[in-house]
């Protein structure tokens, strides 16, 4: 059950069990289609098959029984595709076979060796040429089409260099079988060579099959994005779950998602919670937990609870589909490494024409004889052994494979250019605030002072819980952002919020009101106070806000911005793969020096206090900044809030988390989850296929530069000449196919 | 004798080769709106003047089997395009700079080239 395909179309007129029935009988009966089922309820059939079914053979077998298959312009644009592909390399599989085995015939009755125990008839040049006939017109129809086509528009290809050689050799072959008195008045032996010209076919068309198969597996990861898609969404309309296709979702409808399921469209809980691996499209592999409005992301998997949601998304404007559309934009632009191969190749196979005629004229002259079949068979060689086709594969293989493994791990590549700058970046600036911080001042610190339990009140301050019960019952009235922290700890404690009265926000200072009949103030610190504890705290970058019981100073609250887990390790691994990491933020040098600390970058790397509009400049700064004589390349990490620009000065702009629009338009490279590890691995892809790109392009350039010579000088036979062209193109397309292996 | 013959047409030859797939004469074809282009060993018509700023609809058709013209790639739009066989293939393009850019097939053997202007 190798590579099962599945195909789904709705068939019109059923309206009984025994439609069903004559109706799957028939599709059943369709070669290659290994199971039918016909839904009777959505009146849709559902083909299993090991290669897809043309739609009008669908049709067809329909209609053999009365009824009408709905297939949409014989399917989508993949199902063609597919199709076509699946067709193409039928053929090809075929003609290889026939070819090889025809060809490995003539060897059989030509070769010296083994010859002498060949049948007569495969000895004989007549039952030799119908053979070769075969193989050269029929299996090499294609060739011969494509290389005319090629040659009235004036274009040299793989084609015409294949289809010169072997003509040539065919050509002379049936010259020496009619007319072999010829040769021997010239006194060169009248020797056919019908395997040179069917064997290199042959292993050109192998070489064809093997290539086309590879590279489909390039193209892999985009299908597998596509496929992700759910099918269908269970949506709330008039109070009945009803299951509707997935195109048919508009925003606005409720869907209800139960565990194990995917979610469909991209929106917001408003019932219920969850928890939703991820991992499909954020890379991020830990399951998240999810609760009412918090969004989720169509296609990924529902694990455990049930909600309802509203969707806010759908159709092309889904996080899954932007992906795709990024992901194929990418693979459609070019790195400009690329560039040099692409001129070359554009003037190769003229030059290797060229090149074979100077060696036909150079054996004839000055080689020995028999000097014309010497000169033949070498100047084939040399149209033979060149492969344009490894210089043409190199780079687009590797970009499709890494652009994909990327999207995987979450890590969208905008185009092939951003992809081959990032493995230059040797400088990376963080934007702070929710880049290497959660972006969500958090409680860090509760300390009572020292007096407090004299105090003889009402209010019983026992310990730190109780401080921030009182503080998260003043601040739940004020909207002010550090107010939220201490609200969040409270409830985080569950805490019981205390009646405020008389509640008062006094500008610039804090808050204050009476709770339990005491007046609490929360704020800054009063004047004639001191605390020694606070000024530590605000040393280490934290905000510190002061709790007063009926005016005096009974303890205070740090808040701060957390650092994200992986943000430390992130540093870490940078610098140790040789990369100067930086910060730049908006917040002033303690508070930013602080968390540089606690990440690990280096004092002298902190640029703080940097207006927003200024943040591109430091970043152009940055790159005129001079590293082992060398510019730097800088990349800049960000939210994409309000650092697109910034995003968009550096050489690789990284844009992190789920992002808005214009940052992802700005940056070289998104990252879907908020994983820091995430850079290291964006770093490391562009590396890794980098270096792929760089030994295929050294493979197919070194290959071509040592293989024509030798074969001009005559070491290398046109049948070899063809194997080692057949191997060129493969193992290129196979080195960007071990990229998937890699560990990034 | 046979060898200057033979050397003869071998220079011969090698000339007839650079001036057949080296100078050729290119024409320009300009487009508005909608081209057409037959994807058949090349791309006809192979250069192409399109209006700077506009939409221009370019309609591939492939009528070459080989594999090499299967995808057509036009880097600087970032669109790569599988042209399935004898069937038109719709690509929407608005170039917001101008100048000459090239277009290919996936392997960059085959170029075409359009003239933003």
């Amino acid at each position: 059950m190798k590579n099962m395909n599945k195909q789904t179309f709705a068939i019109k007129g059923m309206h009984c069990a025994s439609c069903v029935y004559i109706n799957e009988k028939a599709l059943k009966a369709i070669p290659g289609v290994t199971e039918a089922v016909i839904n009777l309820t959505n009146g849709k059939a559902t083909l299993s098959s090991e290669a897809p079914i043309e739609g009008n053979k669908i049709i067809d077998a329909v209609k053999s029984v009365g009824y009408q298959a709905m297939i949409e312009n014989n399917g989508t644009l993949d199902e063609k595709i597919k199709v076509e592909k699946a067709k193409e390399l039928k053929d090809l599989r075929v003609k290889v076979t026939v070819s090889l085995f025809l060809g490995s015939l003539i060897v059989w009755g030509s070769f010296p060796g083994i010859m002498e125990v060949a049948p007569t008839l495969f000895k004989n040049y007549y039952f030799q040429f119908v053979l070769a006939a075969i193989v050269q017109f029929w299996a090499g129809y294609d060739l011969y089409k494509a290389a005319i086509s090629s040659l009235r528009h004036r274009i040299a290809n793989m084609d015409t260099l294949v289809v010169i050689g072997t003509t040539v050799a065919f050509l002379y072959s049936i010259f020496v079988t009619f007319f072999p008195k010829f040769f021997m008045n010239l006194k060169i032996e009248a020797m056919p060579y019908f395997d040179v010209s069917t064997v290199i076919i042959g292993l050109i068309l192998l070489g064809r099959y093997l290539e086309a198969k590879a590279k489909a597996g390039t193209g892999e990861a985009i299908k597998k994005l596509i496929g992700l898609q759910a099918k269908t969404a269970r949506v709330i309309r008039n109070n009945k779950e009803i299951d509707i296709s997935i195109d048919e979702v508009v925003t606005g409808d409720l869907i209800r998602v139960r565990p194990g399921e995917k979610i469909p469209v991209d929106g917001v809980i408003i019932e219920g919670e969850s928890a939703i691996d991820e991992s499909m499209v954020t890379g991020e592999s830990m399951p998240s937990s999810k609760y009412k409005g918090d969004t989720v992301i169509g296609a990924t998997m529902n694990k455990s609870g049930s909600f309802v949601y509203k969707a806010t998304k759908v159709g092309k404007d889904t996080l899954l589909a932007q992906i795709i559309k990024l992901v194929e934009e990418a693979q459609g632009s070019k790195a400009p490494i690329q560039r040099l191969a692409d001129i070359i190749s554009s003037y190769f196979v003229p030059i290797v024409i060229m090149l074979a005629i100077s060696t036909f004229v150079g054996w004839y002259v000055f080689g020995s004889n028999p000097v014309f079949i010497n000169a033949m068979l070498r100047s084939i060689a040399v149209l033979i052994i060149a492969c344009p086709c490894a210089m043409g594969l190199a780079t687009p293989t590797a970009i499709m494979v890494g652009t994909g493994i990327g999207a995987q791990h979450g890590i969208l590549i905008k185009d092939a250019e951003s992809l081959e700058t990032a493995h230059k970046v040797n400088t990376i600036i963080f934007d702070k605030t929710g880049t290497l911080t959660n972006g969500k001042p958090e409680v860090t610190d509760v300390l009572l002072k020292s007096n407090i339990k004299d105090q003889i009140s009402k209010i019983q301050i026992k310990n730190q819980e109780g401080l921030i019960q009182l503080a998260a019952s003043i601040e739940k009235l004020s909207e002010h952002p550090l107010g939220e922290a201490i609200v969040k700890k409270a409830e985080k404690e569950k805490l019981q919020l205390i009646k405020v009265n008389r509640f008062k926000s006094l500008t610039g200072k804090g808050v204050e009101g009476v709770v339990n009949e005491k007046k609490v103030y929360v704020g800054r610190l009063l004047k004639s106070d001191s605390f020694a504890d606070g000024e530590n705290l605000k040393k280490q970058g934290k905000t510190v806000v002061y709790v007063y019981i009926e005016d005096k100073l009974s303890g205070l609250i740090a808040i701060a911005d957390t650092i994200k887990e992986s943000a430390k390790e992130a540093i870490l691994t940078l610098n140790k793969m040789g990369i100067e990491t930086a910060m730049i933020t908006g917040d002033n040098a303690q508070t930013a020096n602080a968390i540089a600390k606690q990440v690990g970058i280096r004092q002298e790397n902190v640029f703080a206090e940097v207006m927003p509009e200024d943040k591109e400049k430091k970043v152009r700064e940055l790159q005129s900044r001079e590293q082992r004589f060398l510019f730097r390349t800088v990349a800049m990490v960000g939210d994409g809030i309000n650092d697109a620009p910034a995003l968009a000065a550096a050489d690789v702009g990284i844009a992190m988390g789920s992002g808005t629009d214009v940052a992802i338009e700005a940056a070289g490279i998104t990252l879907v989850n908020k994983n820091l590890m995430s850079v290291v691995s964006a770093i490391q892809l562009s590396k890794k296929t980098m270096k792929t790109i760089k030994l295929n392009l050294f493979w197919a350039f070194a290959y071509n530069v040592v293989l024509i010579p030798v074969a001009m000088i005559g070491w290398i036979s046109p049948i070899l000449a063809s194997g080692a062209m057949a191997f060129s193109s493969i193992s290129v397309v196979t080195n960007s196919l071990l990229l998937k292996k890699a560990k990034i | 004798m046979d060898k200057i013959i033979v050397s003869f047409f071998g220079v011969v030859s090698i000339l007839f080769t650079y001036w057949f797939f080296f100078m050729k004469r290119i024409d320009t074809v300009r487009a508005e709106g909608t081209v057409n282009i037959l994807v058949d060993g090349g791309y006809k018509p192979d250069r192409i003047s399109i209006p700077y700023g506009q939409t221009t609809k370019l309609v591939f058709k492939r009528k070459d089997s080989s594999a090499c013209l299967e995808e057509v790639v036009l880097a600087d739009f970032k669109v790569r395009k599988y042209l399935v066989l004898n069937e038109k293939t719709e690509i929407e393009i608005n170039p917001t700079k101008k100048g000459e850019f090239d277009f290919s097939c996936g392997m960059g053997m085959f170029h075409g080239k359009l003239i933003v202007k």
